[in-house]
């Protein structure tokens, strides 16, 4: 019998604020050197649960906890935050907290130094460890200079120095590059391989989870376990698709096409995911499915010509880029963390301003035009919410630039109302900010800008950390407004949204734009995946599973149909 | 952004080689020497010799010129102020008065207020390369260290760290802040009234006060997470051994410390006064 | 200094990084030549009823340190020292004020202001001068004067900007077992 390592029993737990449990009569078994991971809607409760593993819920969380939870055979009420924090090593979701230290290295070491490790054995674990997630090359760098991915991985080397029997990573995932993140996800597994850890990770991107081989998956729902099985079996029922959570998308299509998956089948690996049986159907499907085709006449509308940009004198973040986006057209940014994404986006609104290169609107050069002028027509949606939000309340935020220009109450009113409707926010509308998840966070951030309908949006990272529900509601009302004229633009690591809703990818690697084409295409340029940390959907990987000749096109197929299965949920 | 701030200058230099905790008590030592003393001869010598520091750490005149432009503009209008206020100052320190032309009432130019003035002048005039010096040549990542290393609780020195981590961030998140209340349409033009203006920057400062204190709330969770404050002392990843040139300079600084001292007080005056034989 | 709370220990850190910022970015320029609206000051007096007189005394001294280090090069002692003692004599309202309990009411308005006027008072009128002629020697008169204008322009930034503050903070402090989703 193996050793339990966390046991929640009857367990149930209300924030203060709160007038209802967040958590309630949760039951869950966590044994020694087992891989858990933990899914389910935002909002769901799935941070509340890692909180309450590592201690913060209810010693900095405060609120009303009933039943029992033991970490390593220990109640968890009767410790503090301290003896928890020797058994249980956390990398939290919010980026903004996780960072102490004034350097890499210094942040690295943080927990060796509040050990009393002595100078010359800290020296030689933060090498290790910084070689570990490929941070080697950065141990001086400060904290700011860093981009979101590569901050993320110095918060994984932070936790990994420590010689704890419990990893929890709440959103490990949320900002990193496919191939990052499943450098990430081979990283941890071999951690765990090798120590004997038990891992508790929290995450939306179910499928890259999956990538390595995961003990067990618990799906939580309004604050409860609504299953708890191994991935096989999971993968095999209908339990996720019920609750829009999104299933890996091989597995997905394969559905589409009605076969009929079973444990034997192994589906929680794609490798090993056993197809033989169902290859007919797959294709059958596949010559079914029909895509409609619609092309649009396009005017340019943004153009950037020769943008060249550094944040210090010397290094150019942003080199000698330029191209347009037509009226009334969705395109994508990808590329590796760190590739200037984000950057060119505060260029375009003009955040920041140019070393030299010339940036066009509707044919009129506005590279000098105050930010406040260039608002009026581009909507940013910033990385990291916590950069955007400036209210207490929810609607105030939203409503905040309405009141500034000057809109008239009850116009406000319904247009704040609306756009919290479409944001999944509108039960919330009269909280503060600070009683939400960090998914909600971003949706708020997101809500706060379409309630503007600027001419042009540009989100970064919109659909991170959302589940499948709320990300489709987004992004549908998004191509509604493009239908409408409205131009959008996505930076993104998700490469499956990028073939989903953008006909066109720009990809950006090390400052310069490497390539501007069909999406599709890019995909299939192992160069260009190589160049830019790119990853091929999993999809490629079952045409091929299945026979079928053009993957491009089984893609494409899938996405139609897709898209029109999710369309039933509004 | 516009508004430069005087930070690290990384140099091969030997007062970079120093440690952090060196040039902290250094600093202070020196800084106590120039406080204490207003004799010409040894705020001449300090000055002197923190120019030559100044060769020494290779750092250019160039590189720190907003930063003395701005303390010269400072010193020059205290200067006036100082006349303004009380142009006799000198003769009542000295005691004696020499006229060299006479302006309105008692507003006349005496040597000993030219001497006066310029004694305050040279005094500024030590503190500021010594502090800047100690600015520019020691990592922020050190100085945490360095305070603790000097007996300062490492709670406290802590918060110091923090305090250096979290101003680019703040200074950011003022700016985001900033920026998304003109992207959603508030006129932070400088033309409004005072009224208008406060109206402004209570709406830039309130959620950026509100923000920072909800950080408070994450950060100090993540510190507990990651085990700060368990034990009584805590190590510094940023901490560099001592080198000898290191208890040399220690040294060297002391025995300055008291000779100033020694020289400034031996007549029982803080004051060095030339016109006492004239 | 066993005694401080991790929270107290990054409240200390963050609040000084905000006094910096604020004393940078958001001092007002006034008709009154050479003298601003310091909002940090304002800032300052929250985090002392927030957070207790030690708080409010390190935010008052690391603070202004900082500041005074990174624009002017040295550091002024003299003020530095007047900060950390008004940062100390605000928190000393922390008890009377009861921030956290969400409630502000005209009479712990009136409570805080008298309690900022005579800290200030004392900082500003009385510390700030005569150290100011103890160390540098300055002409009294001169130092006098300097303080009052400065101490007078800071109780009012601080009556005004630190009220509309404590409002501000008190209104975050929601009220527990209120939050319902309402469909
Ligand atoms: N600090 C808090 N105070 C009050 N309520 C909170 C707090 N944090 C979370 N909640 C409530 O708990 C619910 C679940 O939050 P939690 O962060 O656990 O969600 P999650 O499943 O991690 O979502 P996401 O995927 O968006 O991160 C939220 O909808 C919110 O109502
Ligand atoms: N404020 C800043 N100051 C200095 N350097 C910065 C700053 N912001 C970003 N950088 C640097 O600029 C480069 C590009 O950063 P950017 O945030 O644009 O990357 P990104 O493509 O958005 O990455 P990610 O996918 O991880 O978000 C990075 O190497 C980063 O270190
Ligand atoms: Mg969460
Ligand atoms: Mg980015």
């Amino acid at each position: 019998m193996k050793k339990t390592v966390i046991e929640f029993t009857n367990y149930s737990f209300t924030y203060r604020s709160q007038a209802t449990p967040t958590l309630h009569g949760i039951n869950l078994k966590i044994y020694e050197g087992e891989k858990v991971l933990i899914v389910g809607p935002s909002g769901s409760g799935k941070s509340t649960i890692g909180h309450c593993i590592n201690g913060l819920v209810p010693f900095s969380y405060k609120g009303n906890v009933m039943g029992s939870l033991t970490i390593m055979g220990k109640e968890t009420k009767e410790m503090d935050i301290f003896s928890l924090s020797k058994m249980v090593g956390t990398v939290l979701q919010d980026p903004d907290g996780q960072f102490i230290g004034l350097s890499v290295g210094e942040d690295i070491a943080f927990s060796l130094e509040n050990d009393n490790t002595t100078h010359k054995q800290m020296l030689e674990t933060v090498n290790e460890v910084s070689k570990m997630v490929g941070m080697e090359g950065y141990l001086q760098s400060s904290i700011h200079e860093l981009s979101g991915g590569q901050k993320q991985r110095v918060s994984l080397a932070g936790v990994m120095v420590d010689k704890v029997d419990i990893l929890l990573f709440d959103e490990p995932l949320a900002n990193l590059d496919p191939a990052t993140g499943k450098h990430a996800i081979d990283l941890i597994d071999r951690i765990q391989q090798e120590t004997n850890t038990t891992v508790v990770i929290i995450e939306h991107r179910l499928e890259d989870v999956l990538y390595r081989h995961v003990d067990r998956i618990i799906v939580v729902d309004e604050g409860q376990i609504v299953a708890d099985m191994k991935p096989d079996e999971l993968l095999s029922k209908s339990i996720l698709d019920e609750r829009q959570i999104r299933e890996p998308l091989y597995v997905k299509a394969a559905k589409y096409a009605g076969c009929r998956i079973t444990e034997e089948m192994k589906p929680a690996l794609l490798e090993t995911f056993d197809v033989s049986e169902c290859k007919k159907q797959i294709n059958e499907w596949y010559e079914k499915v029909t895509i409609p085709h619609a092309k649009q006449e396009y005017q340019p509308l943004l153009e950037l010509h020769n943008i060249s940009f550094g944040y210090q004198q010397g290094v150019e973040t942003i080199r000698n880029v330029s191209f347009s986006i037509h009226k009334g057209e969705m395109v994508s940014i990808v590329g590796k963390n760190g590739a200037g994404k984000s950057t060119l986006t505060k260029l375009i609104c003009g955040f920041e301003k140019p070393s030299s290169g010339k940036i066009m609107f509707a044919g009129k050069d506005i590279t000098d035009d105050t930010i406040k002028e260039r608002s009026l027509r581009i909507g940013m949606v910033m990385q990291n919410p916590n950069h955007m939000i400036s209210k207490h309340m929810i609607y105030d935020e939203v409503a905040l630039g309405l009141v500034n220009r000057g809109v008239p109450e009850e116009e406000i009113k319904e247009r704040v109302e609306k756009t919290l409707k479409v944001c999944g926010l509108y039960p919330f509308r009269n909280w503060p900010i600070s009683a939400l998840s960090f998914g909600q966070k971003k949706r708020v951030t997101i809500a706060s800008i379409l309630v503007l309908e600027p001419e042009v949006i540009i989100l970064d990272e919109p659909t991170a950390g959302q589940d499948l529900r709320h990300y489709t509601e987004i992004m549908e009302f998004l191509v509604e407004l493009q239908y409408q004229g409205v131009t959008i633009i996505l930076i993104t690591h998700d490469m499956h949204l990028m073939l989903e809703y953008t006909p066109r990818a720009i990809v950006i690697a090390g400052g310069e734009k490497i390539a501007d084409q069909s999406a599709a295409s890019v995909l299939t340029d192992y160069e260009i995946i190589q160049k830019a940390n790119l990853k091929e959907t999993s999809l490629f990987e079952l045409a091929k599973k299945a026979g079928i000749t053009e993957p491009i096109d089984f893609i494409e197929r899938f996405i139609v149909y897709d898209k029109e299965v999710r369309q039933t949920w509004q | 952004m516009a508004v430069e701030m005087l930070s690290y200058i990384e140099r091969n230099s030997t007062v970079h080689k120093l440690t952090g905790a060196t040039k902290l008590v250094c600093f202070i030592l020196w800084s106590t020497a120039a406080m204490l003393t207003y004799d010409t001869r040894i705020l001449l010598f300090l000055f002197i010799m923190s120019l030559m520091l100044f060769k020494i750490s290779k750092i250019k005149i160039k590189e720190v010129s907003f930063v003395l432009l701005f303390i010269l503009l400072f010193l020059g209008i205290n200067n006036i102020a100082i006349y303004v206020f009380s142009p006799q100052e000198g003769v009542k320190i000295y005691g004696t008065s020499h006229v060299l032309f006479e302006l309105i009432g008692r507003y006349n130019v005496t040597l000993e207020q030219l001497f006066y003035q310029f004694n305050i002048t040279i005094k500024y005039f030590t503190v500021i390369p010594a502090a800047l010096l100690f600015i520019v040549t020691t990592h922020p990542s050190e100085f945490a260290a360095s305070l603790n290393r000097i007996g300062i609780s490492y709670r406290i020195s802590f918060a110091v760290s923090l305090a250096l981590r979290y101003i680019p961030d703040i200074q950011r998140d003022f700016w985001n802040i900033a920026r998304s209340q003109q992207a959603r349409g508030i006129d932070m033009s400088r033309k409004e009234k005072l009224p208008t203006r406060i109206k402004n920057i209570a709406s830039i400062i309130i959620p950026l006060i509100l923000s920072s204190l909800e950080k408070i709330e994450t950060i100090s969770n993540a510190m507990e997470l990651r085990g700060f404050g368990k034990n009584k002392k805590r190590t510094w990843y940023s901490m560099r051994p001592f080198q000898v040139a290191d208890y040399l300079t220690l040294l060297f600084f002391t025995i300055m410390l008291c000779i100033s001292l020694l020289v400034t007080y031996h007549d029982g005056n803080r004051f060095y006064n030339p016109f006492i034989n004239m | 200094m066993k005694g401080l709370s991790i929270k107290t220990i990054v409240a200390i850190g963050i609040g000084s990084a905000v006094f910096v910022i604020l004393a940078k970015f958001a001092a007002i320029p006034t008709p009154i030549p050479n003298t601003m609206v310091q909002t940090s000051y304002a800032f300052l007096a929250l985090m002392a009823v927030v957070f207790g007189p030690i708080a409010g005394a390190l935010i008052g001294l690391i603070g202004h340190a900082l500041n005074d280090a990174i624009t002017y090069g040295s550091v002024w002692w003299s003020w530095v020292v007047v900060s950390m003692l008004v940062g100390f004599l605000f928190g000393l309202a922390r008890t009377k004020i009861d921030i956290e309990s969400g409630i502000m009411n005209a009479k712990k308005i009136i409570t805080f202001n008298i309690v900022q006027v005579i800290a200030q008072a004392i900082g500003w009128f009385v510390v700030a001068p005569t150290l100011d002629v103890w160390i540098y020697a300055e002409p009294a008169n001169k130092v006098f004067v300097q303080g009052l204008v400065a101490g007078a322009s800071n109780m009012v930034t601080v009556g005004v900007i630190g009220t509309i503050l404590l409002f501000a903070y008190a209104k975050t402090r929601s009220q527990s077992g209120s939050l319902t989703k309402e469909l």
